[in-house]
């Protein structure tokens, strides 16, 4: 098991979680990524929303406004 | 007389048919392949082409298709025929030159290039096709983007597969498994360009090998012939991995959008299924092509960081061509492809 400060934890699968509602979700994967943050959305499994986000640049001649964040605010 | 075997024609093992020509280099090549024309590009009018243009960009592509499942009734010898072996070296020369002039790694090193892929802009930048699909995209753009990148996923992982005798170690052990991860690890129903046949026919796609080569733009053959460059040549292996390690860092958010736009225009399950999985695979993928691929490469060979670095620079630059072509076309309500898509 791989355990790192800004991401999932790293398991050799295959893997079953079990969640706080008793509910197993398994995985067969060679390794699997855990999510750590709660913003997975396809959690318990990681899905890269623990990355760092960077404002958006509108484009040159788009003349748009950047759209707002995609992420819903969790619980 | 050729050596091809006998695959029956509507057989989903059936070499594609060569594609028409765009130019006079992509017509002389294809009438060699056909065995109507014995005449090939001189060295000098390929080095004069444009290296992003049709012409070149379908001569490069059905080189190369050679090495991967061929034409239907190309001679399958000429796959290592020196005359055309000689054409596509010079092709790749052009090719080559323009990715590190217009991609070359300024300046950054393989940490800062990788933090740097995994930052996800909080918005849409007005440059993202998968931001446009999910927010605003309309059902006959998503069917022109799975008929542009068909090319590359109904051969995914393949070219990459190219790089694995070259590797040893950590490299070697982390780039297979995650091969086989793509591969279907052992199920041939989840072989992901099986996942990705399976999307086409939800969207009512023809998922036919090579269908949709005519129809696509260069823009798109060029994200496929980078991969075939890098692979094939050992000595491009650091590239490889570089524009690998792009490919699994930046596929499962762009995975995540896509799977909300099919979802918001009513796809069918199979076509929800491939991006899905997509986004929890790669999520995995991600980190052992970093840590381990990466890695493991630069511990054994650090002197192919500038490489690395290369394949990174240059995945994200034609990228940003191809989705600058395709917005930019759909913008206008206009077609991407070079002949629209039959509802």
């Amino acid at each position: 098991m791989v355990v790192n400060r800004e991401g999932p934890i790293l398991v050799e699968g295959p893997v079953e979680v079990v969640g706080d509602d008793g509910t197993t979700t398994r995985s067969d994967r060679f390794v699997v990524a855990i999510c750590t943050c709660r913003r997975s959305r396809a959690y318990p499994w990681c899905d890269t929303s623990h990355r760092r986000r960077k404002p958006a640049e509108s484009h040159p001649d788009d003349g748009r406004q950047p759209e707002e964040s995609e992420e819903e605010p969790r619980p | 007389m050729t050596t091809q075997a006998t695959t029956p024609r509507d057989s989903p093992a059936a070499p594609p048919a060569l594609p028409p020509a765009r130019g006079p280099l992509s017509e002389n090549v294809l009438a060699a392949l056909a065995g109507s024309g014995s005449r090939l590009p001189a060295a000098d009018a390929v080095r004069r082409s444009d290296p992003y243009g049709d012409d070149l960009q379908l001569l490069l592509y059905v080189l190369y298709e050679l090495h991967y499942r061929g034409f239907a009734g190309v001679d399958e010898r000429l796959e290592w025929d020196p005359a055309l072996l000689g054409v596509r070296a010079a092709a790749e020369d052009v090719f080559l030159d323009a990715l590190r002039r217009e991609a070359g790694p300024g300046g950054k090193n393989v940490a800062e290039a990788v933090v740097d892929l995994q930052l996800e802009p909080v918005g849409d930048d007005g440059r993202s096709v998968s931001h446009h699909l999910r927010r605003e995209g309309e059902l006959w753009q998503l069917r022109e983007y799975a008929a542009v990148r068909s090319l590359y996923h109904l051969k995914e992982a393949d070219p990459h597969l190219w790089v694995v005798p070259r590797l040893r170690g950590r490299a070697k052990a982390g780039m297979v498994a995650v091969e086989f991860d793509e591969f279907g690890a052992g199920r041939a129903e989840n072989v992901h360009a099986q996942l990705f046949a399976d999307l086409m026919a939800d969207l009512g796609l023809d998922a036919r090998y090579g269908r949709y080569l005519d129809a696509a733009p260069a823009q798109a053959l060029a994200v496929v012939n980078m991969m075939s460059l890098f692979g094939l040549h050992r000595r491009l292996r650091g590239a490889l991995v570089g524009h690998f390690a792009t490919v699994e860092i930046t596929s499962s958010p762009g995975s995540r959008r896509l799977a909300e736009a099919l979802r918001r225009l009513g796809a069918g399950p199979a076509a929800q299924r491939f991006y899905d999985e997509h986004v929890e695979a790669d999520a995995v993928h991600e980190q052992v092509v970093r840590h381990e691929v990466i890695g493991g490469l630069l511990e054994d060979e650090p002197g192919l960081a500038a490489d690395v670095v290369l394949g990174i620079e240059a995945t994200g630059h034609l990228e940003d061509l191809l989705a600058d072509h395709l917005l930019g076309a759909w913008r206008v309500g206009r077609s991407a492809l070079r002949t629209p898509l039959t509802p």
